[in-house]
């Protein structure tokens, strides 16, 4: 490529980037600011020096104006529940397409396309039978309420499905005679070699998890099992003024786990959306 | 190592039948040959024998024992793949060594096994690379050193030098074969080259279509084709066929087809007029193809270099001559 078109290349990218970072620069300069200000429409893009302590004033004073729970709480709840997902998710979804892939049992295909029909019935959709099914259970306001009905996907059983059926069958073979059963095989051979596709799934499953809003909003009824998304729309009420400062530096805060864990597994993600070559 | 007994093995997948009730006896050290076409059933014999597959019928006995039904992994057999089948996620000495942690040996005495079988392979210098880092010579010998450090019963060998090139094919022939007779291992070994076949077996076996044509020594396999299919099959280039009608053939029952090697036919001047249409000098040796009068086709091997003329008078000694049925192939 020539140097012109790098340039241009560069020119398009750092546009992207500027498009991206905007509205989270006026968030985290508006949380520095008067709430009456920001209301006005009046938000400079400099954040105030003085308005700092507001981050630490939302983590650990204030929250929910009416439950008192702080956002430290909320971001923890959230935090379960987005590892409690994407856990679950990647733990069911890996066994059931191991089964699919590497075992011939009757029924096999049916089960594989019952799978398949689910992709179709995502949460929003089966809403009302799957909280008459927590409640009966008892689940709602615990923790098993809020990841069990997100934690089947067959988004992921699909994608581990491929990841599996590119394990040449020699491969499988060699290990059976080398005396590896089923299980030693899925710890020794499967998981090693899907270990990047399992981190760039994590990543995705993280933050779906993370901001789930539907199913909380119904099933975590007490503020003790607020999320943080929950916690920033309860913020945010009709008749006394909306306190922006306070919502912005919430929301600020509720960002950064979801990119601590972008940060943190980047380099699997990038290699296993990209890496063909197993 | 041990003795294998095959007793009227049969695979058939749905209607289409694999391997036609086979019967085979393997001897402690003996290296047999599988050798055949494409889709002959010879990788099926060798997968039922690993386990891999389930037979039809017919059992398979190791050492005196019955393992037809048992799992592969509980048969104390070795395979080493064609496509090497190495983890590709582990170091070489894990690779060589993952079989003997998961029976439960002490680290120590697989790490002593592992250096032990590198030095044999000559791989010391490679055991922490991962196969990704190996050139396909070395991925051979790390598959090779995989199977023997579990001291099998046996050992199975599917096509192992086809992904090679020319050149490192024939030294690690030699280098499997040396190895085989070193340590006595008793080996099936499946390959379509008849050449791999003749230089490394003890015994061969040559399959058409499902059924053993012919199993004896390779020069036994040469020298006494036992059908047409094998006389074709077993020597480069193949064998020429030839009708009776020729006025060269005396005393050839009329129900017979006349076999001779490129290598037997005889130059000789009261012999049939032969058309030259094709001449290949291989340096040592040329091979010429021609056409009789009866306008049959032949092929000859000479010594030297290319003759220089468009006819040759051929001749064919009685001696050099094999009959077989005209119509079951068989050798009369």
């Amino acid at each position: 490529m020539n140097r012109q078109n790098n340039y241009l290349a560069h020119a398009v990218l750092i546009f992207g980037v500027l498009l991206f970072l905007l509205p989270i620069w006026v968030m985290v300069a508006g949380a520095t600011q008067h709430a009456g200000a920001i209301a006005r429409g009046d938000i400079s893009l400099i954040p105030d020096r003085h308005g700092l302590n507001i981050f630490w004033q939302a983590l650990f004073f204030k929250g929910v104006a009416s439950a008192g729970y702080p956002v430290w709480h909320m971001l923890l709840v959230s935090f379960a529940m987005a590892l409690g997902i994407a856990v679950g998710k990647i733990a069911i979804s890996l066994i059931s397409a191991f089964a699919v892939v590497f075992f011939r049992f009757p029924l096999r295909r049916v089960m594989f396309w019952t799978i398949f029909l689910t992709l179709m019935l995502p949460v929003e959709v089966r809403i009302i039978p799957s909280f008459a099914v927590l409640s009966s259970l008892h689940l709602v306001n615990t923790y098993g309420g809020l990841t069990l009905p997100l934690i089947a996907s067959a988004t992921a059983t699909l994608l581990f499905r491929q990841v599996f059926a590119a394990i040449p069958d020699e491969l499988v073979e060699a290990a059976r005679l080398d005396g590896a059963g089923p299980l030693t095989f899925l710890r020794d051979m499967v998981l090693p070699v899907s270990r990047a596709n399992i981190a760039a799934l994590f990543v995705i499953l993280f933050v779906y998890g993370w901001n789930q809003y539907l199913w909380p909003l119904l099933v975590a009824s007490t503020p003790a099992y607020s999320t943080i998304v929950l916690g920033i729309v309860q913020m945010i009420s009709p008749d006394e003024m909306t306190p922006w400062n306070m919502i912005m530096a919430t929301t600020t805060l509720a960002l950064l786990p979801p990119i601590m864990v972008v940060i943190l597994l980047q380099r699997a993600f990038v290699r296993g959306l990209t890496d063909v070559d197993k | 190592m041990a003795t294998l007994e095959l007793h009227s093995l049969t695979k058939n997948f749905g209607a289409t039948s694999i391997l036609k009730s086979l019967d085979l006896t393997l001897a402690s050290g003996e290296m047999l040959v599988i050798v055949g076409a494409s889709g002959c059933g010879k990788s099926t014999l060798l997968r039922l024998v690993a386990g891999l597959e389930t037979p039809s019928s017919g059992r398979i006995i190791l050492e005196g024992e019955d393992i037809t039904n048992r799992d592969p992994s509980k048969r104390d057999i070795a395979m080493v793949f064609q496509n090497y089948a190495l983890y590709p996620h582990m170091t070489v000495a894990q690779n060589m060594g993952y079989a003997l942690k998961l029976r439960g040996e002490m680290k120590e005495e697989i790490a002593r096994k592992v250096a032990e079988t590198a030095k044999l392979l000559g791989l010391g210098e490679l055991l922490s690379r991962r196969p990704g880092q190996l050139s396909g010579g070395q991925r051979q010998r790390v598959a090779m050193g995989r199977a023997i450090i579990r001291e099998p019963k046996l050992f199975l060998f599917d096509e192992p030098l086809s992904n090679l090139d020319a050149k490192l094919r024939v030294t690690m022939r030699a280098e499997i074969r040396r190895l085989q007779q070193r340590l006595a291992i008793t080996s099936l070994y499946v390959t379509h080259d008849q050449v791999e076949a003749m230089t490394m077996a003890d015994r061969l076996i040559v399959m058409e279509a499902g059924r053993a044509s012919q199993i004896a020594t390779p020069m036994e396999i040469f020298e006494k084709p036992a059908n047409l299919f094998v006389a074709q099959f077993i020597g480069s280039p193949a064998m020429n066929i030839l009708q009776p009608a020729e006025a060269a053939f005396a005393n050839i029952p009329p129900n017979a087809v006349i076999g001779i090697r490129p290598e037997h036919v005889i130059l000789d001047n009261n012999g049939l007029q032969l058309l030259i249409d094709l001449v290949e000098p291989l340096g040592a040796e040329t091979l010429i193809y021609g056409t009789l009068a009866s306008g049959q086709r032949l092929t000859l091997r000479r010594p030297g270099g290319p003759p220089g003329v468009t006819t040759l008078q051929v001749a064919f000694p009685q001696e050099a001559l094999h009959l077989f049925d005209s119509v079951t192939g068989e050798r009369l």
